[in-house]
């Protein structure tokens, strides 16, 4: 297999004294999409924030991130812009407050273009083309509109045609749906799949959605608390998901129950690195907790046809 | 924004309207016999009294009193100085240019100095930011005739730099006269405006979509300027308008302690002397230009962002 395209090498990331990320490794190889899920405050967003070095001032990094097999901590200011300018983009949760509001969707869509020297008339002509792409009518007249004047979903559409503009290699999309209307989500996220395949650019989407995940994804990644305790062929998923935790997951989604019961919830509430105990992350919430799970951390163990951080699969693995 | 232009323009005729309203009919119900006071002297004669008060239409009764005024205003003629015995437009007309130069060269300080020292506290780190913080709160601190007497002594009799008193003549000799009428006019003002820019830039740096450009990979200088400042500038410009449109009024104080001859200096004077003619038309016209001033930064934000238009619809 050939060298992975973006690598998380046993990153840790703290804010101060607290723990944000305690050991994230992953990979995410060339045209391949990873879905990257857990219960909000488990580090997904400063998972992929790290990738961009967009992370909080006074957060310390230990581990790494290398994009290509270079280290992105150790680009220079200038690397790290042409880095941020033309081997990623980045698609975020809220459109709204991610695009300027005082400037036109044509600035938006161009200016990255026009720093990288394309000419005025030819960044328009492309950015008129990516808009069609992700299926906006009437594109002259958005060009001069400004976000207000389009719905969420329009608006989101926008950003993924911006993110495509610059044939990145990876896109890194932090729940790119969350903030759209539920009818608008999943034509928005199709849109940005397709998009990104007919281009072969590598997708790290961020979702607290299993079910999306897996339908997008080919990898999935599942993150508690700071951590990466699982991860999957998105299509084994529901056969081969061998950690509590994503089992609890799987087991929390509408549709596992008939209609008017109960929806099953994870039991207890969700834990930050801060707050998650010192051995197995989970230990605290895990319906099958055993007296090592809470002293000593699990490693990472090769299950099926995945991998899997938990004490209970060490004897199966043996 | 037709409509807008409309909008506000009727708002602008409004406003003057019910200033001129307010003007007259404060000073109308101001204490003191105006016909005693033109007649001069201790025991006026009655005839010599009458003949005043019939050529100042002071017997009329208020309403038509404000009518002989406003139309008086609106053909261009608001009558006579009572004391001076010169027509209100030349008086005004004579000193318009040396306010209009004191107040420009006042709000360009203003402007210049402190949008960049704002744009610089914002930006640069804590230590700079300290020490304009503590220049700021100074400057808004000090009334103007405090750093007037405080300008007077330093650059004027200690240094010599500057001249004491006077407008001088001619446009270089006039810049030298009124630079420090400038700065004591402009201190608190621009400390104000540093303040505001300052916290402006320091909300937008710290925005989502500052971040986002920042990871779209676009130079430190494309963001700041596109993205910080562009968006900064609607409520900076808003402050800034207001207190351009304020140093009119601050004209007094300044070209009073630095004798300047004004329409600042003439407003005081004429108030000390009871001159309400005079005082009526300047006023009015201070009213005027304030509410014109803010009228343009209103159409000029809503030019920078176009949402102003809606919110307001
Ligand atoms: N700017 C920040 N300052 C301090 N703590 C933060 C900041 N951003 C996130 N955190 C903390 O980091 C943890 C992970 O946050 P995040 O990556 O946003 O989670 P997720 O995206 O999975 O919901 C949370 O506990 C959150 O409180
Ligand atoms: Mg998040």
């Amino acid at each position: 297999m050939t060298a992975p395209l973006l690598e998380f090498d046993g990153l840790r990331v703290s804010l101060g004294e607290r723990p944000i990320l305690r050991d994230v490794t992953l990979s995410v190889h060339a045209g391949e999409a990873v879905g990257l899920v857990g219960e909000s405050g488990s580090g997904k967003s400063m998972t992929v924030k790290s990738v961009v070095r967009l992370l909080p001032g006074g957060s310390t990094v230990d581990g790494s991130v290398r994009f290509g097999g270079i280290d992105v901590g150790s680009l220079g200011p200038a690397d790290l812009r042409r880095f941020r300018s033309r081997d990623v983009a980045m698609v975020f949760q809220d459109p709204r407050a991610t695009v300027n509001p005082v400037r036109t969707i044509g600035d938006f869509l161009t200016e990255v273009l026009r720093d990288q020297g394309v000419g005025r008339a030819e960044a328009t002509r492309r950015a008129a083309g990516s808009l069609a792409e992700v299926g906006v009518d009437d594109v002259r007249r958005r060009l001069s509109q400004r976000p207000y004047e389009l719905s969420g979903g329009l608006l989101q559409r926008v950003v993924i045609a911006a993110a495509l503009l610059t044939e990145p290699k990876l896109i890194l999309a932090d729940e790119p749906t969350t903030a759209l209307d539920v009818t608008t989500q999943e034509e928005v996220v199709a849109i940005l799949n397709e998009q990104r395949r007919q281009r072969s650019a590598a997708l790290l989407f961020i979702t607290h959605d299993l079910e999306l995940a897996a339908a997008v994804c080919d990898r999935i990644a599942v993150m508690y608390a700071g951590e990466i305790v699982e991860i999957l062929p998105a299509d084994r998923l529901h056969d081969d998901a061998r950690h509590p935790y994503t089992k609890a997951l799987l087991g929390s989604r509408p549709g596992t129950v008939p209609p008017g019961e109960r929806l099953r919830t994870v039991p207890g509430t969700p834990q930050s690195a801060l707050t998650a105990p010192a051995g197995c992350v989970f230990a605290d919430r895990c319906p099958v907790v055993e007296s090592a799970c809470r002293d000593l951390h699990p490693p990472m163990l090769s299950v099926g046809s995945g991998f899997a951080a938990c004490h209970l699969l060490s004897e199966e693995v043996r | 924004m037709i409509l807008f232009l409309g909008r506000k323009l009727a708002g602008l005729v409004a406003t003057v309207a019910v200033a001129s309203l307010v003007i007259f009919g404060a000073l109308y119900l101001a204490p003191g016999d105006p016909a005693a006071l033109l007649a001069g002297g201790h025991q006026p004669n009655p005839a010599a009294l009458a003949e005043i008060r019939a050529r100042y239409h002071l017997d009329d009764p208020f309403l038509l009193q404000y009518w002989h005024w406003l139309s008086g205003l609106l053909t261009g003629d608001p009558g006579d100085s009572m004391v001076l015995k010169e027509p209100v437009t030349s008086l005004i007309a004579a000193r318009l240019p040396t306010t209009g130069l004191l107040v420009a060269y006042a709000s360009l300080l203003i402007l210049i100095l402190g949008v960049a020292s704002g744009i610089f506290a914002g930006v640069a780190g804590k230590a700079v930011d300290g020490v304009l913080t503590v220049t700021t709160t100074v400057l808004m601190a000090a009334p103007a005739f405090v750093a007037a007497i405080l300008l007077i002594w330093v650059f004027a009799t200690k240094l010599s730099w500057f001249p004491v008193y006077g407008s001088g003549t001619g446009f270089l000799d006039r810049i030298h006269h009124l630079t420090l009428p400038a700065l004591a006019l402009s201190g608190g003002y621009l400390a104000y405006v540093s303040r505001i820019t300052r916290t402006e830039v320091r909300a937008e740096l710290t925005s989502d979509h500052v971040a986002a450009a920042r990871v779209r990979g676009l130079p430190r200088r494309h963001v700041l300027r596109r993205h910080v400042l562009r968006n900064a500038a609607p409520p900076i410009l808003a402050v800034s308008g207001v207190t351009v449109a304020a140093l009119f009024a601050g004209t007094a104080v300044a070209e009073q302690a630095f004798g300047v001859s004004g329409l600042g200096s003439l407003l005081v004077q004429s108030a000390a002397r009871q001159d309400m003619v005079v005082v009526q038309a300047i006023a009015l016209l201070l009213v005027a230009i304030f509410v014109l001033v803010n009228t343009l930064v209103d159409v000029l934000n809503a030019v920078l962002d176009p949402r102003l238009l809606r919110e307001r619809s």
